[in-house]
């Protein structure tokens, strides 16, 4: 297989084009700009449409309109221009609208930087527009993943009808890593539902209104079904060194390079160490978290954040053992020797 | 509530997705969004484009357009409609677009958006009603309320210097080039209607003819929030509301458009990787030889001015790595850093997996300006590299506990003919130095980091006077 050294953010774009999407609607903003500029330049190529919208705002609406067409069709930015999206989300969610949006995390809050950053987990995991529904959220770490993730989001987000997030921070956006494309998807799935400008439009509705309040309530306890599914089938994580280990690092994106570094080094140390890295960070690894709990000595979580999944974790654990935690934030990434060093200060504590 | 009076095939025969009586609309007696309703669906059933037309209902009183039309319906987020428009039209562009807007959607919340959509010239036909207030949501201020007019928010009337003045939509998206037809009509007596009638017409026609953007505001009256009786209501519109926004037709390119048809999106996958430019073989070469054990798993921090190639530098040896079976990464300084002053660039080049893509330990530190050295030198792992530039740097590193090789790159390039091309005397001197890679791996990778074919010659030159200088001065 040949393999290609490439940017995180292009080949989000190829990984894209190979699962079918042929429409991106976006706004430029570092450090996500790449996956616009190479969606510009590649689906010209491929029949495909770019466009630069007038806003955030305008893009995920643009791209509420498209998935409403049925084809597949996606978005990417970073923080602030997320946050100017989560209208937009909430209304795709409510409507069932499949789509991918990408945000390559950067330092906030406000304008912040254009550091690696993973202070959205919360506004993405949690809901950030108003509501309550869930994204299903998938966190690359190499540009491998940025292309094989971004082709899964949008099956998944087909498959359940509804977005599904790629969050990764702008050095997994920035950095290049070979990455071998797998052979596009030949024909996208079909979607019954979708307005298609024929005869059977008349009972087709894109709409996330209801002013009957016992029907609306019925609508959100369909999707909640429907992400109890998800939850049920598309948990995604990896194990790293966990067999015999006694401590359990956990952290997603950049980070979890970073911990593995640290793993790598302190196992020749005859630490008996190892990593869980969530990759669906919606639905959240939490039985396997909950099962480690039971024979692990302590979990150590990293975040460029001041701690936002670190509560997820502690939310699975329940208070069985220790969940201790570290992070950098403002764009600053932790050394390995750094994570190290916190690692024996505790050792000594203890 | 109005009851339909002949009902067009355009319509829903019985309004199902309304609550309660269904075949009535939710429309107040004396509403403009009825009859404006009924005029689009008869144009639609004329036309026979009923099965292709999509309609996007917005946030106001014709939220619950899609109660009525008979055919594909988008309910849209507040204002947002011509972007949803102009998402579904580029999906489906032998379709028919309507976007549905009162003046709060429209002139308000989704200013921009109408503008913009109008300025893309989007082949979409926009049907804007302008009632001077918020229906739905009882009675507040539009940004087309008039001067001294009272609203629930503007309980002492309209004030300039608090609320400014009316928006006059029409006249603004006339001054734009790409719309082809903008005309402001009112619902008020019977030869009024007849024009609001022909203006529809006209903007779906121009539509189906693929002609472009279509804009027609309908004054229109609402007796509900304004307290006054349907007919006090009109006389109102005719007597207030049309002195502010006069009728008429503001832009008109219609007959200078020649009618165009609409080709379908066809989703193909034919050359789809060539297209991505996804290579389809591998480019592997086997290098023969074997570096040096200080140098396995390899930490590069590459470091010097903006315009040195820095970024190239470690891009060609992690391209080149890669194609010599190693795993590699590259991990550029990015942003506004890049814009002058100083760039830095990490690689690592590896025969494991590789954890982080930050090098902060580097085994190999390559400076091309003293910054850089002054920087880097210190988190140089003891045993380690240190490569620098010494016609650019004449101070000596202060470590003695790793190797160091300096080497003129600078000035072998000058004598090369092109200063541009330091990076790759490096280049030469550090394949030469660690035996990472041989000549050839670099030779095979260079043109997928040079983009220039004519300057692969030069490049090739430069490396192999970069190993040279190494090699000769053992």
């Amino acid at each position: 297989m040949a393999k290609q050294l490439i940017k995180g953010n292009e080949a989000i774009v190829k990984g894209a084009i190979l699962a079918g999407c042929r429409y991106y609607f976006g706004y430029p903003i570092t450090p996500a700009s790449e996956i616009a500029e190479a969606a510009a330049f590649y689906l010209p190529l491929v029949g495909g449409t770019f466009l630069q919208a007038e806003s955030e705002v305008a893009s995920i609406n643009m791209l509420y309109g498209a998935a409403s067409g049925g084809i597949r069709a996606m978005t990417a930015s970073s923080s602030p221009g997320i946050s100017l999206k989560q209208e937009g989300i909430s209304y795709a969610a409510g409507a069932e609208l499949p789509m991918v949006i990408v945000d390559i995390m950067r330092g906030g809050p406000g304008l912040g930087n254009i550091g690696p950053a993973q202070a959205d987990y919360n506004q993405i995991v949690k809901g950030g527009g108003h509501g309550g529904y869930k994204l299903i959220v998938l966190a690359p770490n190499c540009a491998q993943e940025m292309c094989d993730l971004t082709m899964l989001a949008f099956e998944l987000a087909d498959k359940y009808r509804n977005p599904a997030v790629i969050l990764a921070d702008g050095f997994v956006g920035q950095m290049m890593e070979p990455v071998e494309f797998p052979e596009p998807v030949k024909k996208l799935p079909e979607k019954p539902w979708a307005i298609k400008a024929d005869s059977d439009d008349e009972n087709r509705l894109i709409s996330s209104i209801d002013l009957e309040l016992e029907k609306l309530e019925q609508h959100n306890l369909e999707l909640f079904k429907k992400y109890a599914d998800i939850e049920a089938n598309h948990v995604k994580y990896e194990n790293y060194l966990l067999d015999d280990a006694e401590i359990v690092l956990i952290g997603y994106g950049v980070v979890s390079r970073v911990l593995q570094t640290v793993v790598d080094e302190l196992r020749q140390r005859d630490i008996k160490i190892g990593m869980l890295r969530p990759i669906s960070l919606w639905p959240f690894p939490k039985k396997q978290i909950a099962e480690l709990a039971k024979r692990v000595k302590e979990f150590f979580v990293v975040e460029l954040s001041a701690g936002q999944m670190v509560d997820d974790v502690r939310l699975a654990v329940n208070g069985k053992i220790p969940v201790h935690f570290y992070s950098r934030m403002g764009g600053v990434v932790p050394s390995p020797e750094e994570i190290i060093e916190q690692l024996m200060k505790l050792n000594e504590a203890n | 509530m109005a009851k339909a009076l002949i009902k067009a095939d355009s319509f829903y025969e019985i309004y199902e997705r309304k609550d309660g009586i269904k075949d009535v609309t939710h429309y107040c007696p004396g509403c403009g969004h009825g009859v404006l309703h009924k005029l689009i669906a008869e144009a639609l059933d004329d036309f026979g484009i009923r099965e292709k037309s999509i309609l996007i209902s917005p946030v106001g009183c014709s939220v619950f357009a899609y109660y009525y039309f008979r055919l594909g319906n988008i309910q849209a987020a507040h204002g947002r409609a011509p972007a949803v428009a102009t998402g579904i039209k580029r999906v489906h562009p032998e379709s028919v677009v309507i976007s549905y807007q009162g003046d709060g959607d429209l002139a308000a919340i989704g200013g921009n958006n109408i503008l913009q959509a109008a300025n893309r010239g989007e082949n979409i036909t926009v049907f804007f009603v302008n009632n001077a207030i918020y229906g739905m949501t009882g009675g507040q201020m539009a940004p087309t309320t008039l001067i001294g007019q009272k609203t629930t928010t503007t309980p002492y009337g309209r004030n300039v210097v608090n609320e400014g003045y009316p928006v006059r939509v029409c006249e603004l998206l006339a001054t734009l080039d790409a719309p082809v037809y903008i005309e402001r009509v009112a619902l008020t007596d019977a030869k009024n209607t007849s024009k609001v009638r022909r203006a529809v017409r006209k903007a779906l026609q121009n539509q189906i003819d693929n002609k472009g953007f279509s804009l027609v505001e309908v004054l229109s009256a609402c007796p509900s929030n304004w307290k006054m009786t349907p007919v006090q209501a009109k006389q109102w519109v005719e007597d207030n509301l049309i002195k502010q926004f006069p009728l008429g037709v503001y832009k008109d390119l219609t007959d200078q458009i020649k009618p165009k048809k609409a080709e379908k999106q066809v989703f193909s996958v034919d050359g789809l990787k060539e297209k991505l430019n996804i290579p389809m073989e591998e480019e592997k070469y086997s290098t023969s030889v074997k570096e040096a054990k200080e140098f396995r798993n390899m930490k590069l921090k590459i470091a010097g001015f903006g315009g040195q190639g820095i970024l190239l530098l470690g891009l060609g040896m992690a391209q080149a790595a890669m194609q010599a079976g190693y795993n590699v990464s590259w991990l550029p300084s990015y942003g506004p850093e890049m814009r002058g002053g100083t760039a830095n660039c990490h690689v690592n080049i590896s025969k494991e997996r590789i954890g982080s893509p930050l090098v902060s330990k580097p085994t190999v530190v390559i400076a091309m300006n003293l910054p850089s050295m002054e920087k880097f030198q210190s988190e140089i792992e003891p045993g380690g590299l240190l490569l620098y530039d010494t016609s650019l740097i004449t101070q000596k590193p202060v470590r003695d506990d790793i190797k160091v090789l300096g080497i003129p790159a600078t000035q072998i390039a000058d004598n090369l003919g092109n200063t541009r091309i330091a990076n790759m005397v490096i280049m030469g001197a550090f394949i030469a130095y660690t035996s990472v890679l041989d000549k050839q791996a670099v030779i095979n990778a260079l043109p997928f980091f040079i983009k220039r074919k004519n300057l692969i010659p030069l490049n090739e030159k430069a490396i192999v006077e970069g190993m040279n200088y190494v090699l000769s001065s053992n």
